[in-house]
């Protein structure tokens, strides 16, 4: 509770009435981490391409793939984010790239922190971060077959995952038409059809079901 | 003439010996090392015993449903309310098992995927005859919800023959009950030889299965 207060009045920064809240504790936890000042510096080491605040304890900063994993280990080992949330990828198949977004955690500031690469989509390939976390392995090994991205280096990249057998281009990629490769595959029911919802429940509710009540 | 009796016999032989080769299973999922651990014969017909033999077999079958504890999908989550105190298909004589072979329905829990049908099939065939399929909500009977996804698979009908379909997304413990009671009903009449009918067409049920389960490691029939 004196936690939220504090980081409210931070947030107004009139700092007035909190005299003695703001004193107990680490004085960290309640108050706003300064991520905006840590841009200039990432964006002379690691060349930051853009950054963006999205709310007081999540930012998105992107980064050209060739510092990506210098960043992310100068990020776990120095800037305290050492927890990796999660580590997924966006297809933009109109701009021809995958994007993969590292979403980091800082535990003493309660920030996260998403860093985000574009790689092309033809031969789709980034350095693994195994040994950064040894849970980043069970994501690229996702990402290599629902998204054919390959990660030379990480242990089972090239095993099957969650899918048995899969012989088709991989199904999360947006090219993958997955109606057509049901329908194809799976022997559909016929009999399936589509209602229009509001002329459907105009047809139903009214008149003569209301009439019986 | 002895000598063409002889021939005779020989290629008579060789004629039982190649339609026991054709009938035998290949088993090509398997390594050499494995073939020898599994059977390679095929599901044989059962024929019932004769009238009123058979409609007492087929009540003391209705009267007693062992239920393969295996929720193959969210559907599944239906089973435990219809177990516990509430609906308690107990006093119907409905109880779960923990393994195929002491099982004689199958409850498949809704939406199955490909990996799932591996799993679905190889249970199936471990069950001891006689047994029965329930299928319980709408993925079983064309997809329901998942019917275009890319890994769901929309008939279960095409993989292994099903006696009853509860419609529904979920169906209700009641309509369990009464997909249960109809099965009873079905059984009692003599309508539910789901397993004879997979092994009379065996052979489509194996084609459609294999086209599906591209990593086809397991025996062709296991049991």
């Amino acid at each position: 509770m004196n936690s939220i207060s504090a980081a409210a009045s931070a947030g107004t920064g009139s700092g007035s009435g909190t005299g003695t809240e703001t004193g107990t504790g680490t004085g960290l936890s309640g108050e706003r981490f300064p991520v905006r000042e840590r841009f200039p510096v990432w964006k002379d080491k690691f060349s930051l391409v853009s950054s963006m605040i999205q709310r007081q304890d999540l930012a998105f900063v992107q980064v050209p793939m060739q510092t990506t994993v210098a960043f992310i280990t100068h990020l776990r080992d120095l800037e305290g984010y050492a927890h990796l949330v999660f580590f997924t990828a966006i297809d933009y198949i109109e701009d021809g790239i995958f994007r993969l977004t590292y979403m980091l955690h800082n535990y003493r500031r309660h920030h996260d922190l998403g860093v985000q690469v574009d790689i092309p989509r033809e031969d789709a390939g980034m350095e693994s971060i195994h040994h950064l976390w040894p849970h980043g392995a069970t994501y690229q090994r996702e990402l290599k077959e629902m998204y054919g991205i390959d990660f030379p280096g990480s242990p089972g990249v090239d095993e099957s995952f969650v899918l048995e057998g899969w012989h088709d281009i991989p199904p999360m990629r947006r090219e993958f038409d997955t109606k057509e490769y049901s329908e194809k595959t799976y022997y559909p029911r016929p009999g399936r059809v589509t209602y229009d919802p509001t002329e459907y429940m105009k047809e139903k509710l009214y008149p003569s079901e209301a009439e019986t009540w | 003439m002895s000598d063409m009796q002889d021939m005779e016999k020989t290629e008579s032989e060789e004629q039982i010996a190649r339609i026991a080769a054709e009938m035998r299973l290949a088993n090509d999922g398997l390594s050499d090392q494995d073939k020898a651990y599994f059977c390679d014969a095929r599901p044989q017909a059962v024929e019932p015993y004769r009238g009123i033999m058979e409609k007492f077999a087929n009540w003391a079958r209705s009267q007693s449903l062992w239920i393969l504890g295996f929720g193959t999908g969210c559907g599944a989550i239906e089973l435990r309310p219809l177990m516990t105190s509430r609906f308690d298909m107990y006093r119907y004589g409905i109880q779960p098992r923990p393994t195929p072979r002491q099982s004689s329905v199958f409850v498949i829990g809704g939406y199955a995927s490909v990996k799932t049908v591996k799993r679905i099939v190889r249970s199936y065939e471990q069950m001891q005859g006689p047994k029965f399929v329930l299928g319980l909500g709408s993925c079983t009977v064309n997809g329901g919800m998942y019917w275009d996804s890319y890994n769901t698979i929309n008939r279960i009908d095409y993989y292994i023959p099903v006696d009853v379909y509860i419609t529904g997304c979920m169906p209700r413990p009641e309509a369990l009950l009464a997909g249960f009671n109809r099965l009873k009903q079905m059984i009692r009449e003599g309508r539910c030889e789901g397993m004879n009918t997979y092994a009379e067409n065996f052979d489509w049920y194996k084609a459609n299965q294999k086209q599906i389960i591209k990593d086809w490691n397991m025996p062709d029939y296991n049991w």
